[in-house]
């Protein structure tokens, strides 16, 4: 799998998908996407990257553990879900807010937050593994 | 344009019907924030502490409500119920929840004498946590698809707990464990199509309205196959061999947490399914849940007097105590499930304890087998009175707490002339339990306390010499005291708890109080 096409290459792939993991994440609300095949994209990048440069150099451009990064998307997930308790809501109620800019509006909203902690979960959970798995020797996860 | 019917809730949700969400929130967001904690040493036990003592907080506040009340829901988004998720507490679930998370709190600070300190980040309070927010939301959920979701929450933590440490045995354990629950969830999503596909709804509480209108026989056989689920999750009879198989193998902690929590989940949902849900198919029923009584009764402490494993028998005990929740559900009237209702209650208190104290056994003695201990009372006579007093309330011998359940269900049973041969089958079955129990118990008890020392040794008088506690061991020793304590105390002033489990009965056989609760008295669907 180690060739040196692979290993150039590797980079570009792997930018290019976490851009593309972003983009179709946000787009979710309304058209195909989402947190949840966002996170898949972007725990599929991380696979390849492991696959082209080894394991430690991956965890060293993580900066952060995987499984930490999977529990503070349940912790963003949760926090989305609690805003509701201002509005006199019930749980999990969506607050929208649209921001404008000149001439465009950013709709922004709760079910947003939501989805990125679904992204940071899938994305973190699935990342760990794929490391485990890919590393050689026995690592503590 | 045609006028659409109304699908948002539009009036405003009191900041107080929080309690309700928060003990389940509570319980997943900390479960996520000692993931990210967890190798910070000390934080992910101080931090889980602090969870679990919030959400108790938030449990008695709910129970208070539910007592004074009735009944409270809150369907989530704003969703008009049935299409939004209805969170829904009853006397029932509000009580058990209570009690499932004060066992939490005991554990966690119970499983300190297996821990070496420094946080490995091995993630144990992270899926402690984890199995409090699936067993909570079981507990506290209103949604027969939402209650699969906990399930399913409830069995990821319980695999992690129960391979962490990663011995042979463990994985041949978790191994059984695994199987049979993931077959008892598939066929629990399995009931949930077809309910889906013949009421058009899941919601718990429309169920209740439009099932008598569905075909009786496609609505039983949903039944039954909740039945086959349900009763896999509880361990009854003939579908309890996974219990014994894996239960012994996780540390004495989770093992005390799994005997407390995850089959009274599945004994609960048992309940609320065949009582509350399908009465009409209940009565359909009934010759083969009394059968399933009757078997597991008597069946399971047989298996606790043949086994010299410690722990192994007392995981017949809690198959036993599945058995006189089913007998409550062969019997339904009032006494009848309140005796069921309240057993769950004690066996969720009683049981945890019965493990914590057999960890404490095994870390003195450093056996894990009867045939190598002996004289036990000589050397701690306090942890022999734990013992003592929990066998005992297990077996319902008064004043105990185990007793007043039992004596519920026996008045059941006799009072009863409408039930027949059932009643009368109960009664000598729970009465054949409490002496098979018995005699399991005190065998036990003569085992390992009485004798004068393992088996094949002279018979000296010399008591045997156990492993010095450490301080560990001591705090382990006094919060299984304190548990031990609410037990008794329990069991004299058992009062209060019997009233509120006829009138969480009342609620379970008449359940008009639930649906108005959720919010679809009115039936404009």
């Amino acid at each position: 799998m180690n060739t040196v096409i692979f290993r150039t290459a590797a980079p570009l792939i792997v930018a290019t998908m976490l851009v593309f993991s972003v983009y179709v994440c946000l787009r979710g609300h309304n058209e195909p996407g989402g947190g949840f095949i966002g996170g898949l994209i972007a725990a599929a990048s991380i696979a390849v990257f492991g696959m082209a440069s080894g394991v430690p150099a991956v965890r060293r451009a993580l900066k952060v553990d995987p499984l930490a990064i999977a529990g503070f998307g349940v912790l963003l997930a949760g926090f989305a879900g609690l805003a509701s308790l201002f509005i006199h809501a019930p749980f999990m109620t969506s607050i929208w807010m649209y921001l404008h800019l000149g001439e465009t509006v950013v709709p922004l909203s709760t079910p947003m937050f939501f989805d990125i902690g679904v992204y940071c979960v899938v994305f973190g959970t699935l990342s760990a593994v794929a490391l485990a798995l890919e590393s050689d020797e026995e690592e503590d996860l | 344009m045609t006028e659409l019917p109304q699908a948002m809730i539009e009036t405003a949700t009191s900041a107080a019907d929080w309690v309700l969400v928060l003990p389940i929130v509570l319980a997943l967001m900390g479960a996520a924030a000692l993931l990210v904690v967890r190798r910070s040493n000390g934080v992910p036990m101080l931090g889980a502490v602090l969870v679990i003592v919030g959400i108790i907080a938030c449990e008695i506040s709910l129970l208070l409500r539910v007592v004074s009340e009735g009944p409270l829901s809150m369907t989530m988004g704003k969703w008009l119920p049935p299409f939004g998720i209805s969170l829904t507490a009853d006397l029932l679930g509000a009580a058990f929840a209570l009690a499932a998370a004060v066992v939490t709190l005991i554990v966690v600070l119970y499983a300190e004498i297996d821990r070496d300190g420094n946080d490995s980040g091995d993630g144990f309070h992270s899926m402690v946590l984890l199995l409090l927010a699936g067993v909570t939301g079981s507990f506290l959920t209103g949604d027969l698809f939402n209650l699969y979701v906990w399930f399913e929450v409830m069995l990821i933590a319980s695999f992690g707990l129960i391979v962490s440490g990663g011995t042979p045995l463990q994985l041949d354990g978790a191994v059984k464990y695994g199987f049979l629950n993931f077959l008892a969830t598939t066929l629990f999503l399995l009931a949930l199509g077809l309910t889906y596909g013949l009421l058009g709804t899941l919601n718990m509480a429309d169920i209740i309205r439009v099932a008598p209108e569905a075909n009786r026989a496609a609505i039983t056989g949903i039944a039954a196959l909740l039945l086959l689920a349900f009763g896999m999750k509880a361990a009854a009879f003939p579908l309890n061999a996974w219990l014994p198989a894996s239960y012994h193998t996780p540390s004495a902690a989770v093992s005390a947490l799994f005997a407390g929590l995850l089959t009274k989940v599945g004994a609960y949902a048992l309940l609320r399914s065949q009582v509350a849900l399908l009465p009409d198919s209940r009565d359909l029923l009934e010759p083969v849940l009394a059968v399933l009584a009757i078997a597991t009764l008597v069946i399971a402490p047989l298996g606790a007097i043949a086994e010299t494993q410690l722990r192994r028998a007392i995981g017949f005990f809690v198959i036993g105590g599945i058995g006189a929740i089913l007998a409550g559900l062969s019997m339904p009237n009032v006494i009848g499930i309140a005796g069921a209702g309240i057993y769950i209650f004690h066996a969720i208190l009683a049981m945890t304890a019965l493990y914590m104290v057999v960890g404490l056994v095994e870390v003195r003695t450093g056996a894990r087998d009867t045939r190598q201990m002996g004289g036990l009372y000589a050397a701690s006579a306090p942890l022999s009175i734990l013992f003592f007093v929990l066998i005992l309330a297990v077996a319902g011998v008064p004043p105990f707490l185990g007793f007043w359940p039992k004596l519920l269900l026996l008045e059941a049973g006799v009072m009863d002339a409408e039930l027949g041969w059932v009643g009368t089958a109960m009664v000598v079955a729970l009465v054949l339990n409490a002496i098979l129990t018995l005699i399991a118990g005190t065998r036990l008890w003569a085992h390992i306390f009485w004798r004068n020392g393992p088996e094949g040794s002279p018979g000296s008088s010399e008591p045997m010499a156990l492993v010095p506690p450490t301080p560990k061991v001591r705090m382990a020793f006094t919060v299984v005291g304190a548990l031990v304590l609410g037990v008794v105390l329990l069991g004299l002033w058992p009062n209060p708890m019997i009233e509120v489990g006829q009138r969480a009965a009342a609620d379970i056989i008449d359940p008009g109080r639930y649906i108005e609760a959720v919010g679809l008295a009115g039936g404009a669907s």
